[in-house]
């Protein structure tokens, strides 16, 4: 069968009205679920698995693809409206997008993460068509090794976001990564900083942490406000695509680093959609023209960071369809639903089934088109949140995140969790140490433990296997110059300006 | 006014009677919690959820899947230990129920539980890359025995059911288990990739999680430790005729529920459960993951566990890692 056969046959998998409808459905559910804080895409795409086993092999992926790419993008909703990022993926520019709330900017924010999540989606599925078995050839080639630079670089990301000082800034990661250190899950299957406490052998789960320093604090912040709060500006929400012509005219560079960027983190099997939005938005303010605006409601970082997660997704598929290996929680579960429905990941796929593989590529083409539409709807009835009085709208958060917290694990200790974090991260803003570091450094604390400890248990502790392969080499000296390069550059000045003196 | 009060009156308390008639006649008469004590996802989740579905159908009744993550299992096994003995809440306990009370984990061991019936097993493999110069488990071994130090093996966390695997067929083999380092992963799949990656040498996880890459030609397996050849790779010979071992080591799954539920309950959901076992919806789920199925009902399922803990212990004592 030549391509264009394969397309045809794949068409007529794709659009069959009970496979629209699935879609459909699923995409009404994914939205629902991002949108919740505390209920995250992996989630969604777990209580998925039950219904999918009774479809037919294409709506049951289709399902799965739908749901995630818009719970991926409804986690930027309560970010922007509340503080309160409905998935870690959105934690990167959560306080960007609220910031621009509080300037009445909602639905630019909320716009520029919808249209460029879609760019980005569509951007990771033309590499996953095009490139997956070529690309994830260069994933397996990644070991511990690899694993460790990228880390390194993904935690230098904390110096760039949020805060003005330096200092506070890596104070913050270093928060951070103590509580990533807490629990049983190490190298070492050592219990540490738990206190004989059942709960805390499981570690701080990263989504109570996150909700209670993004949403407790802020509600914490009206609490102590005794002087009449200052209100959002609450405008009638305008177009929600107005301006995003405009946003894509200034900033292509923005979204096409995004979109790379966020492909390749995403194929790498050990990163995430997480992990590709901290690190393009770092890479955004890094390249910025105006990285002083980063941080107060500045729509630059969205775009690439919103682009990075979207495609990173993608990305994630491309290991998961050519070697079964999961490029992230999410394709863990769909590699399951792959083997039930008889698609076994591998080589063998693109051989077996093209027309399959095909249509899979298609739902995420169509995936990301609905997803515009949509998502325009669900912004449209969120920002209705923003009328409500902040005295009635805080106790409604605070219960929200309760909730949320108690969902991940079922447990009250996650509520626990959420409450303490909340006060430690108010008492940070309160004296000007960013959050956003301190969560970064939970979510790149532990891999970059696992790296490296497995990488000296393998070279039997030598530290030169950092520099002996070649792609970790090259990436060993990429992430040395950036972090050295201010030091440098410093140094190299002082010396030029000392026969002028 | 008073008379339709009263008629009111007597219906409700006649239909309360009627409910709590039904409810010491019938159990189930609510929703039922399955606590899986590992994440959604894994092959112990999907494994839960389609027996919950299926158990769903036979009771009458939802059977909800609960995920309790975290310390490695402890949180998950603690709670369906320490829930009511009433039948509500059960669980699938895992293979490291026998493992962690040995490293001083937790106090729970098989026996703190009522068991129900073991529903899967998936017994252990020997991965490594398909261009390793190794062509079968006996030039690996003699390699190991040369060059006490040169392998290192991944594929679960340390002290993990693969690394006890491979450490126990080394102690079966007399090398010492130390010849073979343990590189700790997040589970198969990273160790796996790792291993492609030429990170690590040897992957001794299940048929099932080295799957895809073993269809893709990337991974080699040399041996299969069971007494019987895989239904999904029979050409894998099983270790006994690849160089005469008896060492076994599988890892299970089964439903269990706290100790003390009346054995009303235990035979009920024991009967459910072996239908469900025996569906064909059952069977098909498990044949197209490629998982192992072992059927065991309560006593046999624990004297399985008794033997699989004792197993367990012996190893993690020759390891070092039992306290």
């Amino acid at each position: 069968m030549d391509f264009m056969h394969l397309f045809g046959a794949a068409f007529q998998l794709v659009f069959d009205p009970y496979v629209l409808l699935v879609m459909f459905c699923a995409a009404v559910f994914g939205l629902f679920v991002g949108a919740i804080p505390g209920l995250t895409a992996t989630m969604a795409t777990a209580l998925l698995v039950p219904i999918t086993f009774f479809m037919p092999p294409i709506p049951a992926i289709a399902a799965i693809v739908t749901a995630t790419a818009m719970a991926i993008f409804s986690g930027d909703i309560p970010g922007a409206l509340l503080r309160i990022p409905g998935t870690p993926a959105s934690a990167a520019y959560t306080d960007e997008a609220y910031q621009m709330t509080l300037k009445g900017q909602a639905e630019t924010a909320l716009g520029a993460g919808l249209v460029f999540s879609a760019i980005g989606g569509l951007f990771g599925t033309a590499v996953l068509v095009t490139a997956a078995p070529a690309l994830a050839e260069i994933a397996l080639k990644f070991s511990s090794f690899e694993y460790f630079w990228l880390v390194i670089l993904g935690l230098s990301a904390a110096v760039f976001i949020g805060s003005s000082s330096v200092l506070k800034a890596v104070i913050a990661l270093l928060i951070g990564l103590l509580v990533g250190c807490v629990g049983l899950e190490n190298p070492g299957g050592y219990p540490r900083f738990t206190f004989g406490n059942t709960e805390l052998m499981g570690g701080v789960s990263l989504i109570p942490m996150m909700v209670g320093m993004f949403a407790i604090s802020e509600v914490l912040r009206f609490v102590v406000k005794t002087d009449p709060p200052a209100r959002m500006v609450v405008k009638r929400l305008g177009n929600v695509f107005s301006g995003m012509w405009a946003l894509a005219v200034k900033y292509p560079a923005a979204i096409l680093r995004g979109s790379v960027l966020g492909t390749l983190v995403g194929i790498q099997p050990g990163a995430g959609a997480d992990m590709a939005s901290w690190m393009s938005y770092a890479v955004s303010k890094k390249f910025s023209r105006e990285p002083e605006k980063f941080g107060t409601g500045h729509v630059e970082g969205i775009v690439e960071s919103g682009a990075a997660n979207n495609s990173a997704l993608a990305g994630a598929w491309i290991p998961a369809l050519v070697f079964g290996i999961p490029g992230d929680s999410i394709t863990a579960i769909a590699i399951g639903v792959l083997y039930l429905k008889g698609l076994n990941p591998g080589p063998t796929l693109f051989l077996n089934n093209p027309e399959n593989v095909y249509a899979i590529f298609l739902v995420f083409i169509i995936a990301n088109i609905i997803m515009v539409p949509l998502g325009w709807l669900a912004i449209r009835l969120a920002t209705n949140i923003l009328r409500v009085p902040g005295n009635i709208l805080m106790p409604v958060i605070l219960l929200f995140c309760a909730v949320g917290a108690f969902a991940i694990n079922n447990t009250v200790f996650g509520v626990t969790v959420t409450l303490i974090f909340g006060l430690l991260a108010f008492v940070m803003e309160e004296n000007g140490f960013p959050v956003a570091p301190a969560i970064l450094g939970v979510v790149l604390g532990t891999m970059l433990e696992e790296n490296f400890v497995t990488s000296m248990i393998k070279a039997d502790g030598n530290l030169l296997v950092f520099f002996e392969r070649p792609i970790s080499a090259g990436l060993g000296v990429v992430t040395l110059t950036i972090l050295f390069w201010p030091a440098a550059s410093w140094l190299v000045r002082q010396l030029r300006a000392r026969p002028a003196r | 006014m008073r008379g339709f009060k009263a008629f009111v009156t007597g219906l409700v308390a006649g239909a309360a009677m009627l409910v709590a008639a039904g409810a010491q006649a019938a159990y189930p008469d609510r929703p039922i919690t399955m606590i899986v004590p590992w994440g959604a996802g894994g092959g112990t989740d999907a494994t839960a959820r389609i027996i919950a579905s299926l158990m769903e159908k036979e009771l009458g009744q939802p059977v909800n899947v609960v995920n309790r993550t975290g310390g490695s299992g402890v949180v998950g096994h603690s709670a369906i230990a320490q829930a009511a003995p009433d039948g509500y809440t059960i669980g699938m306990i895992t293979v490291e129920i026998a493992m962690m009370h040995w490293q001083g984990l937790t106090e729970l061991t098989p026996a703190s539980y009522t068991p129900i019936g073991l529903v899967n097993a998936d017994p252990a493999g020997i991965h490594v890359p398909a261009d390793s110069p190794y062509k079968s488990v006996n030039d690996l071994l003699a390699a190991i025995k040369a060059n006490p130090g040169k392998f290192k093996a991944s594929g679960t966390g340390q002290g993990g059911i693969w690394h006890l695997a491979i450490a126990g067929l080394l102690r079966d083999q007399k090398i010492d288990p130390a010849s073979v380092g343990w590189v700790p992963s997040n589970g198969a799949a990273p160790g796996l990739q790792d291993m492609i990656a030429g990170g690590v040498q040897i992957v001794p996880c299940s048929l099932p999680e080295a799957r895809a890459l073993i269809e893709a030609g990337k991974v080699k397996s040399l041996a299969i430790m069971d007494p019987k050849p895989s239904a999904l790779f029979p050409n894998v010979p099983t270790l006994k005729s690849a160089v005469g071992s008896d060492w076994t080591m599988a890892a299970w799954r089964g439903i269990a529920a706290p100790k003390g539920v009346s054995k009303e309950v235990s035979d009920k959901l024991l009967a459910v459960l072996k239908k469900v076992y025996d569906s064909k919806d059952y069977q098909g789920f498990m044949a197209q993951r490629g998982f192992g199925i072992i059927w065991a009902g309560p006593e046999d399922y624990a004297k399985f566990m008794a033997k699989s803990d004792a197993d367990l212990g012996a190893v993690m004592k020759a390891v070092g890692i039992a306290k």
